[in-house]
């Protein structure tokens, strides 16, 4: 009887370990994120440089530009070319890429142009687009898929030609035909690797929409980040970093889960 | 009724059956032009258990592998109840030294996993993975993911997938070697119980001649460098005796050392 009071005893305490070590965690990256806060608020008021607002008065800025519209509208503009050359980047991207790790003709002659492009120092060549494509929404969106489409497309290879080849011959022995070995084994084992490089992707799109307005056409978020900077209000200059680094963040943490729901169910659970 | 007693009783190498898998002139070059295997003729009687066992080197993975279909012979055939074939067939399922499971698949879909690239319908093809899982001992473990298994455990998941498509030939590439010892010996008093029940031929490739002896009906002894069948042993022991007692049966013993003898030179 003591003994299963024991037990029962532990068990409630290990249940609520559990759920204390989640909120845990959670509770130390609420005090990560409040002491760069503070930090930064510290700093700002010292101030370490005049260019170098305190925290408050950026979270001020970033209210009243939410309030007057700025900022929605910025990123209404920046969004367009950064989620077409994302969406063009995730298609050929991964399609070139897994065709490459799947079919050696396909990698013989794709894979020398990813890997220059991915060697290029890309915000060297944006100006050479605007030659090309002029400084409208084309101009933008290729500079996106430029930085975003040979990471994509390498981890892909990658990720497809790294797959476990005993899980490859275990779907052969069982009679898998060629189709359902990719479809039920490569293209989940590789998903991992296919998804980093999806985030990479993404991150390395945001770069280059953000380039694209600072160097071809200052619109959207480049144009409010060069305005703010060129009349000197840093706490709205700062805010739109910010908004658009938080952005992005919750785009890559957005992918990670939709990876997990597509395609590794175990990694859903407990972790 | 007479049938019926000579079927509960498995009759390895019943005279003028056809066997279940044969090879003839089976050589083996890999890319690289190493000579694998070397004109390797080897008889696997139906309804047998038997093993592949010889040093490193001595092509006996290789020889599973052709036997399996997934790696094409250099010369030479294998037969498969009298029939040539040059890739995998229903008749034969392999279980994997490192288990191939699927990671993101539950115990469950892992065991259907081979009727369900054979297109049987879920309900079906889930009835017979959870009837091979309980008879491998995992009965309960279906919702789990590989990676909340222990290695025996794992290796068990690889055999109920095997025994789920309802072979007639086993192949096992030494699907002890990942476990550790006292899981080993658990699972190689399981195979000999399921060797009575299910009435498949089996092959087993192992390096270890104590398991090579306990497990099998037939011990086909391969020498390195290029593989050849160097000896071919029938161990005769009496399974009516539990594990321990055959462990400690002189002519186990016998059998053992002898064999040991043998390879002894191949090593050295």
């Amino acid at each position: 009887m003591a003994a299963r009071t024991a037990r029962a005893a532990h068990a409630g305490v290990g249940a609520a370990g559990r759920r204390l070590r989640k909120d845990g965690t959670l509770a130390w990256q609420a005090a990560s994120v409040l002491a760069v806060m503070l930090a930064w608020e510290i700093a700002g008021r010292i101030p370490i440089n005049y260019a170098f607002p305190p925290f408050l008065a950026v979270l001020r800025a970033f209210v009243e530009m939410v309030l007057d519209g700025s900022l929605v509208r910025a990123f209404l503009v920046t969004l367009v070319p950064l989620v077409l050359g994302v969406l063009f980047s995730t298609v050929v991207g991964v399609g070139a890429g897994v065709l490459m790790g799947l079919r050696r003709g396909v990698e013989w002659v794709a894979a020398p142009v990813f890997i220059v492009l991915q060697a290029a120092p890309v915000a060297a060549i944006i100006p050479l687009v605007t030659f090309v494509y002029g400084i409208g929404l084309a101009a933008k969106t290729v500079a996106v898929i430029l930085l975003a489409l040979p990471v994509i497309a390498l981890n892909a290879y990658k990720a497809v030609r790294n797959v476990n080849p005993s899980l490859v011959a275990m779907c052969r022995s069982f009679l898998g035909t060629r189709r359902q070995t990719v479809q039920k084994v490569i293209l989940p084992d590789a998903s991992p690797v296919i998804f980093a490089g999806l985030r990479l992707g993404v991150g390395a799109g945001f770069v280059g929409v953000i380039l694209a307005e600072l160097l071809i056409t200052p619109t959207g978020v480049g144009d409010l980040i060069t305005y703010h900077r060129s009349v000197a209000n840093y706490a709205e200059m700062y805010a739109t970093i910010l908004t658009i680094v938080v952005v992005s963040a919750l785009c890559l943490n957005g992918l990670q889960r939709i990876e997990a729901r597509l395609f590794r169910p175990e990694r859903r659970e407990g972790t | 009724m007479i049938q019926a007693m000579e079927a509960e009783r498995p009759a390895p190498a019943a005279e003028g059956a056809v066997p279940a898998v044969e090879v003839r002139g089976l050589s083996k070059t890999y890319n690289g032009g190493v000579l694998a295997l070397d004109d390797v003729d080897a008889v696997f009687p139906q309804g047998a258990l038997t093993s592949l066992l010889g040093p490193s080197g001595c092509g006996k993975t290789t020889l599973l592998k052709i036997v399996a279909g997934l790696l094409p012979a250099s010369e030479g055939e294998v037969r498969v109840m009298g029939r040539a074939v040059d890739g995998p067939g229903p008749e034969r399922a392999f279980v994997f030294q490192d288990f191939a499971l699927l990671p993101w698949a539950t115990v469950l879909r892992n065991a259907a996993f081979g009727l369900e690239l054979r297109g049987v319908p879920e309900a079906e093809r889930e009835a017979a993975a959870r009837r091979c899982i309980a008879e491998v001992g995992l009965a309960g473990t279906e919702g789990r993911y590989p990676h909340e298994l222990s290695g025996g455990m794992r290796q068990r998941v690889g055999l109920a997938r095997a025994l789920a498509v309802d072979a007639d030939v086993l192949l096992m590439d030494e699907p002890f070697s990942a476990v550790d010892e006292q899981t080993r010996r658990k699972f190689q008093e399981d195979l000999l119980r399921l060797r009575g029940v299910e009435r498949k031929t089996f092959i087993v490739v192992t390096h270890s001649i104590e398991e090579a002896v306990y497990l099998s009906d037939r011990i086909i002894l391969l020498s390195p460098g290029p593989g050849r069948v160097a000896r071919i042993v029938e161990p005769e022991i009496d399974r009516t005796l539990s594990p321990e007692a055959i462990r400690r049966d002189p002519h186990y013993l016998e059998t053992v050392e002898d064999i040991w003898q043998g390879l002894r030179d191949f090593v050295e």
